[in-house]
């Protein structure tokens, strides 16, 4: 009897996690399949393999909605924003680690209050316009570097508090300058959590739609996000071609997902992430 | 050893004065002009004290609706990501059950995609009369229960935080199993020798353990959801009406209509109101009990 309950137990549990991981997956396959559909079958949306594979479609995509350049420019803001959090944050993480007091510490809680505050995009355009960023990549590049500094600064923070100070001790005793020490000894001891950030961010920085949408109305300029939302308003009824759009802007994140689950995974441990 | 020297200060220069500039700065700004007419058609600025508060807070305004559908939408789906999120992370920490990583990839990779692109994948799949959702229902005979799941009045709220459910359990999830996996086993041993059921152990063992993990995720989900803005725009665009519009659907809407000083506003309402609860996030932030 009590083995027998717990054979039926063990056989729902698999079938609830069974009937989970369908419900996740079932949208993305449909997206997938219709995306290689013809457009009168592609108008009844359903988990049948296509009659004849479109593969056309994807080309049309590419080719009227300005995927490439947008692909490109998605590259460009994610790269360099990136670079920009990793440098910055390192250096005021290792700093702010090494002596948190005063001053130090009133900058670390200033910062890391960015997590959860929300940003003021009214105002922000104000700022914007006064330091000249709007419609700029560069402005772009800065501002997602900027809302993205806060949790890159608490992670890395955690980090660096867990290699030991004897390491600078030492270095300095033999004679290496503050630039020296961080670029030359603790910089290397950082690639963990310099890979989690690299991770996290450019996820972050792809997926983000809000900004652009802001701050750059010039469509020469739109990264991967609002091209797709934008040819998604223009061929709404062409549900194949839409899918194929959607598909071709979850590749990039896809496969950095699966090439740093690691750190992924580690971030997300490692407490808060999120968006 | 002189800390100042081997530490100096400038190093942190860089991310202090590019979150200065366009975090807080805008942060700040945008209450001095939340006490103005601010607007995009006119370049007069004129104060007018509180006029905009009175205007949002007065009786039944638009705006008061969507601080009050922000606040369900927080609530709502705090609950049912926590819920959903500790329930999947106890399964797939069960010894009977196959393919536990597989699953557990599978159920957080909407995590790694856009809300933009949730929000488009989700607005085809429930299209009334071509989206997959209808067409199955129909395919398997409960056409009844095909709706116009983001058009009709009732349903479209809900609809929209399942949505925002199904990207976010997975995260919550991982979390949580994180968590899990760092209580000793022998707590649970010492319990079925005492024959403890799965529930008693559930309520003395592991929820008093994972309280501190789910704080934490309690918190991330609060701050999100005060701040949610893609999906909504992405699946319905604050509509039909203003039926699913929340706070910083509305700032958009005010802000391309040329009505800066309702958008600043707004969002200082928001503003103040997590910096109300700023302590309370940070505190929880820092006892977190999982380590990289």
């Amino acid at each position: 009897m009590e083995r027998m309950k717990k054979h039926i137990l063990s056989v729902a549990g698999n079938l609830l996690a069974i009937l989970t991981s369908l419900i996740v997956m079932i949208p993305m396959i449909v997206v997938v399949l219709t995306s290689f559909k013809s457009s009168g079958e592609a108008n009844n949306m359903s988990l049948t393999l296509p009659k004849k594979w479109m593969f056309e479609n994807y080309a049309i995509v590419i080719e009227q909605g300005k995927l490439i350049s947008s692909f490109l420019n998605g590259l460009i803001y994610a790269t360099f924003s990136v670079l920009i959090i990793i440098l910055v944050v390192s250096a005021a993480a290792f700093v702010i680690s090494r002596n948190f007091k005063g001053i130090n510490k009133f900058i670390y809680y200033f910062i890391i209050a960015g997590i959860a505050m929300p940003i003021n995009n009214v105002a922000l355009m104000k700022v914007m316009q006064a330091l000249h960023l709007v419609n700029q990549r560069y402005g772009i590049i800065l501002l997602y570097a900027a809302i993205n500094i806060p949790l890159s600064l608490f992670l890395c923070y955690g980090f660096i508090s867990t290699i030991p100070r004897e390491i600078d001790e030492a270095a300095v005793i033999d004679g290496c300058t503050p630039t020296r020490l961080f670029t030359r000894i603790i910089l290397p001891l950082l690639k963990p959590i310099i890979s989690t950030l690299f991770v996290l961010n450019f996820m972050a920085v792809w997926n983000d739609f809000t900004m652009p949408l802001y701050y750059l109305n010039n469509s020469k300029k739109w990264p991967m996000t609002l091209a797709v939302y934008n040819f998604f308003g223009a061929f709404e009824n062409s549900w194949n071609l839409v899918s194929a759009d959607i598909v071709l802007t979850l590749l990039p994140v896809l496969l950095i997902f699966i090439l740093g689950q690691k750190y992924i995974v580690g971030g997300v441990s490692a407490g808060a992430v999120k968006g | 050893m002189n800390r100042k020297k081997l530490y100096p200060w400038y190093f942190t220069i860089g991310a202090l004065v590019i979150f200065l500039l366009l975090c807080f700065l805008p942060g700040l700004i945008g209450i001095l002009y939340s006490f103005t007419d601010w607007n995009n058609f006119t370049s007069e600025v004129n104060f007018v004290g509180l006029k905009n508060y009175k205007e949002v807070f007065a009786g039944n305004s638009e705006y008061t609706k969507y601080i009050v559908n922000t606040i369900v939408f927080t609530v709502v789906t705090t609950i049912m990501k926590t819920v959903a999120g500790l329930a999947l992370a106890l399964l797939l920490t069960q010894k009977f059950i196959k393919f536990k990583t597989f699953h557990r990839m599978v159920i957080f990779s909407p995590q790694v995609m856009s809300y933009l692109v949730v929000g488009l994948v989700f607005k085809s799949m429930l299209h009334p009369t071509t989206g997959f959702v209808n067409n199955f229902l129909r395919s398997i005979g409960l056409g009844s229960l095909a709706r116009n799941w983001l058009t009709d009045l009732k349903l479209v709220f809900p609809t929209v935080m399942a949505v925002d459910t199904w990207k976010g359990m997975g995260y919550i999830m991982v979390v949580i199993i994180a968590g899990v996996l760092s209580i000793s086993p022998d707590y649970y041993e010492a319990a079925s020798i005492d024959g403890a059921s799965f529930w008693q152990k559930f309520r003395s063992i592991t929820l008093p353990l994972l309280k501190p993990i789910i704080v934490n995720v309690t918190v991330l989900n609060v701050t999100y959801g005060l701040r949610v803005f893609d999906m909504i725009y992405s699946l319905t665009n604050g509509g039909p009406g203003n039926a699913t519009g929340v706070i910083n659907t509305a700032v958009y809407k005010e802000f391309s209509k040329g009505n800066f000083a309702m958008g600043t506003t707004l969002s200082s309402i928001l503003f103040l109101f997590v910096l109300c609860l700023l302590y309370f996030i940070i505190k929880s932030m820092e006892n977190k009990e999982v380590d990289l």
